[in-house]
């Protein structure tokens, strides 16, 4: 999927606030020339000798042919370890794996998108969006957050997107509510053929819901707990039905992070569930249907 | 003369089995071995150990499975794998295909469990060694784990043995939760293990200050990482102490060259590498590459040279180089 991972140094170019987020250029050609929508990269925090030995994954916002290729990410602050990136400045230095996991499958004919992002998972969605244009796709955005400050790119979405809607929990933004109250009468006025989405569990499980109702594609990407970012220390599993019908607890990062909407078992996320493949008692025979 | 003829003789024995060199990959922290092979070439280490085959498959545990802890993780990912059939017919060809030296780590909830893995083993193409993961509850006797008790242990490795080709070794890895690690270690020897790995995971919790619940799904979970390793260095210094001759693979937190050079210095004769894997895909090699500089700084030719060094009296001087070289 868009060639192997490549481990490097990357040195950062600039650093900027976006609300409640930072953004972090850095120079990463090895990474840059690889990278496809929906791909993430890992990075080592607290420098050498660190006492954190969990990489950090993280959501690529950006890739320019810049200085022969710069990734931007996007960080939320949520323990020392993503403070810790946050403080970076440009010229220090950072250990990258990238890109990771699989890619947006993207459609081969010109169909109505709906991206739908939660969060800062919409920073994932502008390299999606400009791909799916040059595809000749029309591209509609539905962002939405807790509060004004923690949606993440909703300019650039005006910009790109033919229509794009906002939503806040506490309403200092757009509509006041979740992106899935909005998003069915989305997809009725775009007459929307696929949906594409990023966010935490809770929405992803919601837009597959709607995507369900109105019988059209969803293509989700999750955001588990990332050990290694590369497949083998197995933490950052979920239940995810196969084509064969059985479901296995599947590797967010190496099987993921982009999987077919209907096909997580959102509602069982955080246990093994008894008809999973190896489930204790027995599992992996029963089929599961949806 | 070339640069890259290495400057010292990195070659070591499991048992009988020739590695290499004394780097290998820790069970369960290495996937498939497809995975880093995306970085790395795995034939570059001394082996590829692989995560715990058990009988059936196994889901694991449920989510969240891991946590960070101060210099370590804590992880109950639950001996997630896809069972010896599948282990069979789609893991081992792949890595044997590559000629990947190959210890495969094994689990069961009984004896006669740990028997048959073996046994299907047996004939497979393409397995150097077989680790004997003994930290696994033993269903017969009310789950408690193998690796706490010296009699379970010694009748897992004996059984496992008894059906194992004479030229692949047996090697016991054991539990650093038990009152006294050499009393296991001699047991596991006495019942036939070739060789020894030490230490498994410790036991631990972490709780969660905002939820007010424990972190990790299981509750509780194996720690690993540096915050171990000083108790991987005592386990490897005793039981090298009270069995000089047993080859010893030391495992526990070694994120550096100079880590994995404490491990042999304390009796190791290999070294495992496990979480360091999570945190640089490439740290295997980088290892070896700096295990074997700190040894060539040190005026070492040969590994096996530094293997249980510290354990010479003190006094004895630290110009061993002429001592070895008798």
């Amino acid at each position: 999927m868009g060639g192997s991972p490549q481990q490097v140094t990357g040195t950062v170019l600039t650093t900027r606030r976006v609300d409640a987020y930072h953004a972090l250029t850095v120079v990463a050609p090895g990474i840059a020339e690889r990278f496809r929508p929906g791909h993430f990269v890992s990075v080592s925090v607290g420098g050498p000798g660190t006492s954190m030995v969990t990489r950090r994954a993280l959501a690529v916002h950006d890739v320019k042919p810049d200085y022969g290729g710069t990734v931007e990410f996007v960080v939320a602050v949520r323990g020392p370890g993503t403070a810790w990136l946050a403080d970076r400045r440009a010229r220090d230095t950072l250990d990258l794996v990238g890109p990771l996991g699989r890619p947006f499958p993207l459609p081969r004919d010109p169909v109505n998108c709906v991206l739908v992002g939660g969060e800062y998972g919409s920073a994932t969605l502008f390299a999606l969006a400009d791909a799916l244009q040059r595809r000749h796709c029309r591209v509609d955005f539905v962002l939405g957050a807790a509060a004004a400050d923690r949606v993440f790119g909703a300019l650039r979405a005006r910009r790109v997107g033919e229509t794009t809607t906002l939503t806040t929990e506490d309403g200092s933004l757009g509509l006041r509510g979740r992106v899935a109250d909005v998003l069915p009468g989305v997809v009725t006025d775009v007459h929307a053929d696929v949906i594409y989405a990023c966010g935490p569990m809770a929405m992803l499980r919601e837009v597959t819901a709607v995507g369900i109702d109105f019988d059209i594609p969803v293509q989700v990407a999750v955001e588990e707990a990332m050990a290694c970012g590369i497949g083998v220390c197995m933490t950052c599993v979920l239940p995810v039905i196969g084509d064969d019908g059985v479901t296995r607890m599947v590797r967010a990062c190496a099987d993921g992070p982009v999987f077919r909407g209907e096909r997580v078992r959102f509602e069982d996320v955080g246990t093994i569930p008894f008809d999973a493949l190896g489930a204790p008692g027995g599992g992996g025979s029963a089929r599961h249907v949806t | 003369m070339s640069l890259d003829v290495p400057a010292v003789d990195m070659r070591t024995y499991l048992a009988h089995v020739e590695l290499a060199n004394p780097v290998t990959t820790a069970a369960g922290c290495a996937g498939t071995g497809r995975e880093l092979s995306q970085f790395f070439d795995l034939g570059r280490l001394g082996a590829h150990t692989t995560r715990t085959i058990t009988m059936a498959p196994r889901a694991g545990r449920p989510t969240p499975r891991m946590t960070e802890t101060p210099s370590g993780l804590l992880n109950a990912v639950g001996l997630q794998g896809p069972g010896i059939e599948a282990f069979l017919g789609r893991e081992l060809p792949w890595l044997a295909q590559r000629s990947i030296r190959t210890v495969v780590s094994i689990g069961g909830g009984s004896v006669a469990e740990y028997t048959a893995l073996a046994r299907r083993l047996a004939d497979a193409p393409g397995v150097t060694a077989i680790e004997v993961n003994l930290a696994c509850p033993n269903i017969e006797d009310r789950g408690r784990v193998f690796a706490r008790d010296g009699a379970a242990s010694a009748e897992v490795v004996a059984s496992v043995r008894s059906v194992t080709r004479y030229d692949v070794p047996v090697v016991a890895k054991l539990s650093p939760d038990v009152t006294d690690v050499v009393a296991v270690a001699r047991a596991c020897v006495d019942g036939g293990a070739d060789a020894l790995s030490m230490i498994n995971n410790p036991l631990g919790v972490c709780i969660d200050v905002d939820t007010l619940r424990p972190a990790l799904a299981a509750v509780s979970g194996g720690l690993s990482g540096p915050a171990v390793r000083p108790l991987a260095v005592r386990c490897v210094w005793q039981v090298h102490a009270a069995l000089p001759g047993v080859p010893i693979v030391g495992v526990g937190g070694v994120m550096t060259g100079r880590d994995a050079f404490e491990l042999i210095l304390a009796g190791a004769c290999a070294v495992a590498v496990g979480t360091a894997l999570f945190h640089d895909p490439l740290a295997a090699v980088r290892i070896l590459k700096e295990l074997e500089d700190a040894l060539a700084a040190r005026g070492f030719q040969r590994l096996a040279d530094a293997v249980g060094l510290a354990h010479r009296p003190p006094g004895s001087g630290s110009r061993h180089l002429e001592e070895s070289s008798l």
